[in-house]
C-alpha cells in the first residue's frame, strides 16, 4: 500500500468565515482598533487643549460632528465587548488558590464586574457628571 | 529554537487589556459622548474645566498610564489581528504599530507635562 | 424505538487511486439512541466495507474517533444523532491534519510535538523503590488534575485556527499536557520544557481564540493552561533579564 496523505489548505485570509466562534474572536480582536483610535484621539484632544481656547473649540466641533459621535458610540460598544470578553476569561488565565482547590470562576468574574461598575462610578463622580 | 522575546510586549498587552477593560468604556462615555453633548458647558467653559482637571498631578500620572497602556494594548493586538487577516509581514507590522504607540505615548507625556 | 432514514455525506479519499477527496452519500436507518459512530459502523458492516475510520472504546475514553461532524470537531461516539440539526449529516476527517485515507488522519506531527514537551514526570532525583511511593496531598493533585484529563483526541487541534495557519505551533493538547507536568509536585522538569514552551512556536503562537477549550470533550481547558504558561513565561523573562544574578 502506498501512502499519499492529502493536505487541506486553510484559506489564509478568509478562515474566520468558517465558524461563528471565529467571527466572535475576530470581533473581539478588532476592538483594539477602536481602543487604539480612541486613545490616539484623546491624545490629540490633550494637544489641542494645551494649544489654547481656539484649538480646543475646533477639536470639540470635530468630536461633536455626526461622524465623531458615531465613532464614539461604536468605540463604546467595542470597548464594552472587550471588557466582557476579558473579564469572562480571567479566572482561566489566573487561578487563585483557596483551600485544596481554587476560588470558583464565577466569583472572580463577578468581582471584576463589581470593580468595573465602581471604577466607572468613580470616574463619573470625579468628572462631576453624577 | 530560541526563547521568544514576546514577553516584553505581551506583558504590556495583558496589563493594558486589564486597565482598558475597567476604564475605557466610561472614558469614551465621558469624553466621546457627554463632552460633545455639552454636559461640561459651551467650549469656553469646558476649556476652563478640562485644563483645571489635567493640571492636577495625580490626573496627569493616571491619564498617562491609561493612554500608554491602551496604546500598547491596541498596538500588540492589532499586530496579531493583521496576521490573522492573512498579512504575514510581521516584522514590518510590528515596527509600525509599536512605533505608532510609542509616538503617541511620547506626545501624551510631553503634552501632559506642559500643563 | 423509532427509526429514521438519515443521509450521511462522508468525505472519502483513496490515496492509491484518487488525487483528491470526494463526498459520498449513504442513507442509514438510524435508531433513536444512536451516535454518529453507530451509523458509521452500520455503513461499514452492511453498506460499504471499504470505509475507513478509527474507533475503539465507544465511550469517550480512548480518544480515537474524533472527526468533523457538520464542520464541528467531535468524538463520533459522543455525537448523538438526535442532538444534531435535522437533515444531512456531513462527516469529514479532523481539520488541519493530512488525510491518510477516508476519515483517518496522519497523527505524526502531533506525536512529535507531544514528545518534544516531555510529557512525563521528571523527578529531581530518581528514588529507589525501597523509599516507597511519591506522596501527594489532595491540594497538590488539584493543581494539575484538570489538565491530566486529556485523551489526545485532537479535537482541539482541529478547532485551533492558529494551528491550521501555522503548523509549526506546538498546539493546545501538547501545551496543556506540558502544563499538567509542570504543575505536578513530583516533577522538576519545567526548565527543560520551557526550551519548547517559551519559543515562538510554543505558547506565543496562541492568540487565545479559545476554540480548543470549547470543543474539548473532557473540559481540559487548554486555552486557560496556555495563558497561565504565558504569564509564567513572562515572569521568567523579566527575572532572567532584569535580575540576571538570579539565573542559577
Amino acid at each position: 500500500m502506498s501512502r499519499n496523505p492529502y493536505v487541506r489548505e486553510v484559506p489564509r485570509t478568509t478562515w474566520y468565515m468558517r465558524n461563528n466562534r471565529y467571527i466572535r474572536y475576530m470581533l473581539r480582536e478588532v476592538s483594539c482598533v477602536f481602543i487604539g483610535l480612541y486613545a490616539a484621539s484623546l491624545t490629540v484632544g490633550l494637544v489641542r487643549l494645551a494649544q489654547g481656547d481656539n484649538e480646543w473649540t475646533h477639536y470639540l466641533n470635530g468630536i461633536s460632528s455626526p461622524t465623531g459621535i458615531l465613532f464614539s458610540l461604536l468605540a463604546f460598544g467595542f470597548a464594552c465587548y472587550h471588557s466582557i470578553t476579558w473579564f469572562n476569561v480571567t479566572p482561566r488565565a489566573m487561578r487563585i488558590p483557596k483551600g485544596d482547590g481554587f476560588v470558583p470562576g464565577p466569583a472572580i468574574v463577578s468581582a471584576h464586574y463589581i470593580i468595573w461598575a465602581v471604577v466607572s462610578l468613580v470616574f463619573l463622580l470625579m468628572m462631576g457628571v453624577l | 529554537m530560541a526563547k521568544s522575546n514576546k514577553p516584553i510586549v505581551w506583558g504590556l498587552f495583558a496589563a493594558g487589556g486589564t486597565v482598558c477593560a475597567f476604564v475605557i468604556p466610561v472614558m469614551i462615555l465621558i469624553t466621546g459622548v457627554l463632552l460633545p453633548l455639552g454636559l461640561f458647558g459651551p467650549p469656553e467653559a469646558s476649556y476652563e474645566s478640562m485644563t483645571r482637571i489635567v493640571s492636577n498631578p495625580v490626573v496627569k500620572i493616571v491619564l498617562f498610564g491609561i493612554l500608554f497602556l491602551a496604546l500598547w494594548h491596541a498596538a500588540h493586538r492589532l499586530r496579531i489581528t493583521v496576521h490573522d487577516f492573512g498579512i504575514r509581514n510581521d516584522q514590518l507590522v510590528a515596527r509600525a504599530v509599536y512605533g505608532f504607540a510609542g509616538l503617541f505615548s511620547l506626545i501624551a507625556l510631553v503634552t501632559l507635562l506642559s500643563f | 424505538m423509532s427509526q429514521r432514514q438519515i443521509t450521511f455525506e462522508i468525505l472519502r479519499y483513496d490515496p492509491e487511486t484518487e488525487t483528491e477527496p470526494r463526498f459520498q452519500a449513504y442513507c442509514v436507518p438510524c435508531e433513536e439512541e444512536w451516535v454518529v459512530l453507530d451509523a458509521l459502523n452500520y455503513i461499514k458492516d452492511t453498506l460499504d466495507g471499504t470505509l475507513n475510520y478509527r474507533w475503539s472504546c465507544h465511550m469517550a475514553v480512548c480518544g480515537s474517533c474524533g472527526m468533523m461532524i457538520n464542520g464541528e470537531p467531535m468524538l463520533s461516539c459522543k455525537a448523538f444523532i438526535r442532538d444534531l440539526p435535522a437533515g444531512t449529516i456531513k462527516v469529514e476527517p479532523l481539520y488541519h491534519f493530512p488525510i491518510e485515507r477516508d476519515l483517518v488522519v496522519v497523527l505524526d506531527d502531533f506525536m512529535d510535538k507531544l514528545e518534544s514537551v516531555k510529557p512525563y514526570v521528571i523527578p529531581k532525583k530518581q528514588r529507589p523503590i525501597e523509599d516507597g511511593p511519591y506522596k501527594q496531598t489532595p491540594k497538590q493533585l488539584h493543581q494539575y488534575q484538570q489538565y491530566s484529563m486529556c485523551i489526545n483526541c485532537l479535537l482541539c487541534y482541529a478547532a485551533c485556527p492558529q494551528y491550521g495557519l501555522t503548523p509549526e505551533f506546538i498546539g493546545p493538547a501538547a501545551l496543556a499536557l506540558t502544563h499538567r507536568y509542570n504543575l505536578d509536585s513530583r516533577d522538576k522538569g519545567r526548565r527543560q520544557r520551557q526550551e519548547v514552551v517559551a519559543t515562538h512556536e510554543g505558547v506565543w503562537e496562541c492568540s487565545f481564540v479559545g476554540a480548543c477549550s470549547e470543543v474539548c470533550p473532557k473540559d481540559v481547558d487548554p486555552a486557560g493552561a496556555i495563558q497561565q504558561m504565558k504569564i509564567a513565561s513572562t515572569a521568567d523573562w523579566y527575572l532572567e533579564h532584569l535580575m540576571p544574578w538570579r539565573r542559577s
